[in-house]
């Protein structure tokens, strides 16, 4: 085991190199691109024994990595925003190919207006594409959860993509100690991509992805929703079995901090978890009970865990780094449509904050636990984004 | 026939990417297929960078002398298709794409693609009274590929099965990208007899609407020189989709068709010291 100080960007690129990513193919975007020059300065120094295509966009990106996949090799690609975004049809064709590529993905905001920072708008608008998504708050997670993520998505029953998410330069371009492990532990803990079908001459003239009809179209979408409904457990168990070989955790599909006794918890996800546990700290000297249930796991969605959450605490302010035009933030309203047929159901507020990089300092966090803790006085807006020029409020 | 001669030639050791086009759909549906070869389908303008992903897995895994095949057409390499298959051939993988033309998008219904030749009707360039028949020429394929410094770039058509196969056989010696830009008519999207579309073939090719010829690393090499060239007013007269022109446009395509020929044969004189 080497510590490293690294940015988020390399830990990345670490992840890929240790978990023996074979193929990779992958486009440059701000802020991604030290992912990209890594792994190629890997390749090239011969310490990635990996084949690296600079495809001429992300679209090609995810369509090397599904084909490459289809063939047996264990594919990798990173990207942001407008990548992200251009990908998302071949973003759905990797789950439906039912091909386990993992994708680093760093959180900036989507254009027009262009904008480099973080917030979640393009991960965000991907839920709906059959892939897990994993929140990371540091580098050491960027770089454990690509490990895992192999691990979770490979498995046979499984066989799904996962993106592995990071705030744009909070992560990418910070710089934190980052253990990277012993590659044979890893090679221990991860064995060799080993699917059980795939396109090469010496199987079966196998087809993959050809013309279905309406009767049996539904068998295959059933089928990915039967997998991803296994991964739950599979990211707990996997998260168990990375703490006991490699000596951490970050509790399964969501990490709770002093949530036990709250009287108002913030959910949320990325790196502001890391200043709401410094609040809630600060806060709890002053008497005020708080906490934070950081969404590591978007997809699949955690609904025993939430709805464990909402019957241990009274009151939850749900912070979304984007917002479904129309709609409302995603995180909030799908904790609210998980917690529909409880019986008793706490207070919930939305907070739609952090977007475009709009700096989340402790003050504004403070602001939002203390409305917060005041959601089960009376009435109270569902949905507050914070910080808006002209909006008043917080 | 496209499908089979190429198959014919490079044998079973093969793996073939075909995008959204006819030949998504000719294969059967599930859980049936008629190719015995590995097949992956996919979306629509990939087919460049699937075969990337292709050649680099197998590549990894010591498997080089699996042929890798890229079969779409013109929509999906001329069009939608055109950057994947641009930056697949500035890498340089060692993999086979084959353009099957039919000169329009037909899977979809015959709308027009960039290969649509001028003069064409076509659902969406339907002639009607304001005469919108497919104003543009026909976009160069074989320019294309051969300003990317192709190591082969040939053109082939199912009138002549050997001359397609030899050159497979030939581009399978070869390292690199080979590009194979073949005539395949359709009957529906022509308003062609179906039995037609060997004699039209033949026709194409001695019409110099569609010559046979190759490119070596820039070097150009006619393979037929019809004894006997065709006007395009034959040509022509088999197929609906040109029933519409006056003799005036005739005559200007007429004047393309030379033109293009003339610097064809230009090129492989000039080519030939290289």
């Amino acid at each position: 085991m080497v510590k490293k100080v690294i940015t988020g960007n390399y830990s990345a690129a670490y992840g890929a190199k240790v978990a023996r990513a074979d193929v990779i193919a992958a486009y440059p975007i701000t802020p991604q691109t030290q992912i990209v020059e890594k792994l190629a300065s890997m390749v090239a120094e011969g310490e990635l024994d990996a084949t690296f295509i600079n495809v001429e966009s992300e679209h090609s990106a995810m369509t090397a990595c599904i084909s490459a996949s289809q063939a047996g090799a264990r594919s990798f690609t990173a990207t942001s925003s407008h990548g992200l975004l251009l990908m998302h049809e071949m973003l759905i064709w990797a789950a439906g190919a039912r091909t386990p590529v993992v994708m680093a993905n760093i959180n900036r905001a989507n254009g027009p207006p262009w904008s480099v920072w973080a917030d979640q708008g393009d991960s965000i608008a991907q839920r709906d594409t059959g892939w897990m998504q994993f929140y990371c708050e540091s580098n050491q997670e960027v770089l454990d959860t690509m490990i895992q993520a192999y691990k979770i998505g490979e498995a046979r029953d499984v066989m799904l993509p996962a993106m592995v998410v990071m705030d744009a330069f909070i992560l990418s371009h910070t710089s934190e100690p980052v253990d990277i492990p012993d590659q044979e532990m890893v090679d221990g803990f991860l064995p060799k991509f080993d699917p059980e079908y795939r396109v090469a001459p010496e199987t079966q003239p196998y087809g993959f992805g050809s013309l279905v009809m309406p009767d049996w179209y539904m068998e295959f979408r059933y089928k990915i929703a039967e997998a991803m409904d296994l991964t739950r457990e599979r990211i707990r168990k996997v998260d168990k079995e990375f703490e006991e070989t490699f000596g951490r955790s970050y509790g399964g599909l969501i990490e709770f901090y002093k949530c036990e006794d709250a009287d108002a918890v913030l959910l949320l996800a990325g790196t502001v978890a890391s200043t709401a546990k410094e609040v809630a700290d600060e806060m709890r000297k002053k008497g005020k009970k708080v906490g934070v249930a950081r969404l590591r796991s978007f997809r699949p969605f955690p609904y025993e865990e939430v709805r464990k959450l909402a019957a241990a605490v009274p009151a939850i302010g749900i912070l979304d780094k984007s917002f479904t035009f129309g709609y409302g933030g995603a995180f909030a309203c799908e904790v609210q449509g998980a917690l529909y047929h409880c019986r008793d159901k706490p207070a919930i507020k939305n907070y739609i904050a952090g977007i475009g990089g709009r700096d989340l300092t402790p003050e504004v966090l403070e602001k939002i636990f203390n409305d917060a803790l005041n959601l089960r006085k009376g009435k109270h807006a569902e949905i507050e984004w914070v910080g808006v020029r002209g909006l008043g409020g917080l | 026939m496209v499908m089979r001669y190429m198959l014919k030639a490079l044998g079973p050791k093969t793996t073939v990417s075909v995008p959204a086009c006819c030949w998504a759909v000719m294969p059967g549906v599930f859980p049936l297929k008629c190719l015995d070869v590995p097949m992956l389908y996919t979306a629509f303008e990939v087919t460049g960078a699937s075969i990337s992903g292709l050649r680099a897995a197998y590549d990894k895994q010591g498997k080089e002398d699996i042929n890798v095949v890229g079969f779409a057409g013109d929509g999906g390499t001329a069009d939608i298709g055109i950057q994947a298959l641009s930056g697949m051939v500035e890498r340089g993988p060692n993999v086979f794409y084959i353009m099957y033309d039919n000169e329009a998008y037909m899977n979809t219904g015959i709308q027009r693609s960039s290969a649509t030749p001028v003069g064409a009707w076509t659902t969406t360039t339907p002639v009607g009274s304001r005469l919108d028949w497919k104003r543009r020429p026909k976009k160069n394929m074989m320019d294309i590929m051969v300003a990317h410094k192709i190591p082969y770039a040939a053109t082939a058509s199912i009138a002549y099965p050997e001359d397609f196969i030899k050159k497979l056989k030939k581009a399978q010696a070869i390292k690199g990208p080979k590009f194979f830009h073949v005539y395949a008519p359709c009957p529906t999207g022509w308003r062609l007899a179906p039995d037609k579309t060997v004699e039209i073939s033949r026709m194409a090719t001695d019409a110099c609407v569609f010559p046979l010829y190759e490119v070596e690393n820039g070097v150009y090499k006619i393979n037929r020189k019809p004894a006997k060239k065709i006007s395009f007013m034959d040509y022509m007269a088999m197929q609906g989709r040109f029933r519409h022109l006056p003799a005036s446009v005739v005559e200007e395509i007429q004047k393309g068709i030379d033109r293009e020929w003339e610097i064809l044969l230009k090129r492989e004189a000039f080519t030939q010291g290289l």
